[in-house]
């Protein structure tokens, strides 16, 4: 199985349009992954048919006894995540700000506080036209997304390890999410657009992904739309002996495709699905490369 | 007033509101803007200036190893499992460290204590009159952007007019910039993505029971779904922006729209006067 990620650094850059039309454009076999899990939206393309759902449970949560709670305050004292908050003449732990670190258990002379099991969110498990789907709704505002993404990433290798290709929609950033998405992928292929911001992401997100030593490809999104700037970060992407692998002009059959819950690539003619066209043959050659190699 | 601008997903322009906003404002009072999207902060590109940078640190255990006598009870201890305890010496994984200090409170022989380890940068600067920018920046390969986010707060807290970047999703950046704000500006692309993530977005707001309100960035007019969902909900479109080639190029070229186009300033005026009324705080 030869694993790829879509990646960006930089939000809104089109990840999700461009993972949907590679599904659509591959032939091989393939399982689907959404690990941007706090704002996922590969499956408003996919039109997936549910399977089942998981509870995802992530770091257990303190709560505090109101009964037993004396008021003492030594949980506060010692709280580094300012999770503690003052409920009248006792305390409460604040869910959305407590990293389950259990010092607060540890210090309380009363034994007021207990970890407890809480969800974070559930894994959607689907069937699409182009295959299985792994998706998944972090609770909103709750902690947890990197390890929600290795959890997604786990249930792909449980479920669909015979697949010829595990295609991954990536989150914007270069945090734990990110890290967790990128780790153990064969490809990398980051998503940009001819902006200063997208340029200095674009940086920063190779610099993430160096250590993990995936095969890195660059798509330019809307790359007509500042022609001096796609000439910059074509410059330094060579520089870097990174290929650019893609460049898709800027359309607005892209929108409509989105609003119509499809790949851009099911409307042939339009510029966008052409230029994806491109980037998909290109993407070939290196599975083919990758595949020789193995 | 302290105020947000978050969005769910990216790239709808929360930057663009953030430093158009910070902009018009300081040409009449000071401003202090603060990038919390410390995974990749751009609002320096639009404002280049000479900094002043400070590490940002988080806390890490250290064992002292002669006075450890190798109980486990620290590794027992985190919740984490950053600590492994061998039978002749000590695993530190400091990447899955939350720095919660719960090691050396738990460690019988008092064999361990802190030292900083740095994760990211603080950086402050002046790029105009009356505006101070703030940003922090997580270290490439580091897992704790919140502790960042903490501390980039922390810089400003004392400041009259403070305007927060917020990093895209709903997860725990998110959360920890949006804590404690007066309101928050959620800005939004009329798109079924921009929509679904626009609820998400909504709920964390109201889970931290901050008043928000809605900015629609690179409008084609096709906002009917956008518009539904606002009215069902009772948050007020602040904002407009139309999708325009040339916005988009002042944007992208790392220029300001206030600036280029200095009609869209009273537009951000009033952006702020409708921030005012929903915090319910004075101008």
């Amino acid at each position: 199985m030869i694993r790829i990620a879509v990646i960006s650094g930089k939000g809104g850059t089109g990840k999700t349009m461009i993972t949907a039309a590679l599904a659509h454009l591959l032939n091989e076999s393939l399982v689907l992954a959404d690990c941007d899990v706090d704002a996922a939206n590969l499956a408003l393309l996919l039109d997936p048919r549910p399977i089942r759902t998981e509870p995802f449970m992530g770091m257990k949560s303190a709560v505090i006894d109101p009964d037993i709670c004396t008021g003492c305050g030594e949980c506060g004292v010692h709280c580094r995540f300012n999770a503690v908050e003052r409920d009248g003449d006792i305390y409460r732990i604040a869910p959305l700000r407590c990293e389950g670190c259990a010092v607060c258990v540890e210090v309380c002379p009363a034994a007021a506080v207990a970890m407890q099991p809480r969800q974070s969110g559930e894994i959607l498990y689907a069937e699409t036209a182009r295959g299985h789907l792994v998706h998944a709704r972090l609770v909103p505002g709750a902690g947890n997304s990197g390890l929600l993404v290795h959890a997604v990433k786990k249930m792909v290798l449980e479920q669909d390890k015979d697949c010829a290709l595990f295609l991954i929609d990536g989150p914007p950033g270069t945090g734990c999410p990110l890290i967790s998405t990128i780790s153990g992928v064969d490809i990398a292929l980051i998503v940009t657009e001819p902006s200063i911001a997208g340029l200095h992401d674009l940086k920063r997100v190779v610099e993430v992904c160096r250590p993990f030593r995936p095969r890195i490809l660059v798509a330019i999104n809307k790359f007509d739309l500042e022609g001096s700037l796609t000439g910059t970060i074509r410059a330094w992407c060579t520089g870097k002996d990174i290929p650019v692998a893609g460049l898709i002009p800027f359309d607005p059959a892209v929108i409509e495709a989105v609003r119509n819950g499809m790949a851009v690539t099911h409307n042939e003619a339009s510029p966008a699905a052409q230029a994806i066209q491109i980037l998909k043959t290109n993407l070939e050659e290196e599975l083919t490369h990758l595949g020789n190699q193995r | 007033m302290k105020l947000s601008v978050a969005s769910g997903k990216g790239g709808t322009g929360k930057s663009m509101v953030a430093a158009n906003l910070a902009c018009t404002l300081a040409m009449t009072g000071p401003v202090t803007l603060v990038d919390c999207d410390v995974e990749e902060p751009n609002l320096h590109l639009f404002f280049p200036a000479p900094a002043i940078t400070r590490d940002v640190t988080v806390p890490v255990p250290v064992v002292d190893e002669p006075a450890c006598d190798h109980c486990g009870k620290c590794g027992k201890f985190c919740q984490y499992g950053a600590i492994t305890v061998l039978r002749d010496r000590i695993l530190f994984f400091p990447e899955l460290c939350h720095s919660c200090g719960g090691c050396t409170l738990v460690c019988p022989k008092n064999a361990i204590h802190e030292e900083p380890k740095r994760i990211g940068t603080l950086s402050t600067s002046a790029p105009q009159p009356g505006l101070k920018l703030i940003t922090g920046t997580l270290d490439t390969g580091s897992p704790h952007a919140v502790s960042v986010i903490r501390e980039a707060k922390k810089e400003a807290e004392h400041d009259p007019v403070v305007i927060y970047d917020t990093a895209p999703g709903t997860s725990c950046s998110v959360v920890e910039t949006l804590v404690g704000c007066d309101a928050c500006i959620l800005v939004t692309e009329s798109t079924p993505f921009g929509l679904h993530d626009l609820r998400l977005a909504v709920d964390v707001a109201a889970r931290l029971s901050v008043p928000a309100g809605v900015v629609i960035n690179r409008s084609d007019g096709k906002d009917q779904a956008t518009l539904r969902f606002c009215t069902d909900h009772d948050l007020e479109i602040m904002m407009t922006v139309p999708f325009d080639r040339e916005i988009a190029a002042i944007q992208s070229t790392g220029n300001l729209l206030c600036r280029k186009r200095p009609e869209w300033q009273k537009d951000f005026i009033a952006l702020y006067v409708k921030c005012c009324t929903l915090a319910g705080v004075e101008q």
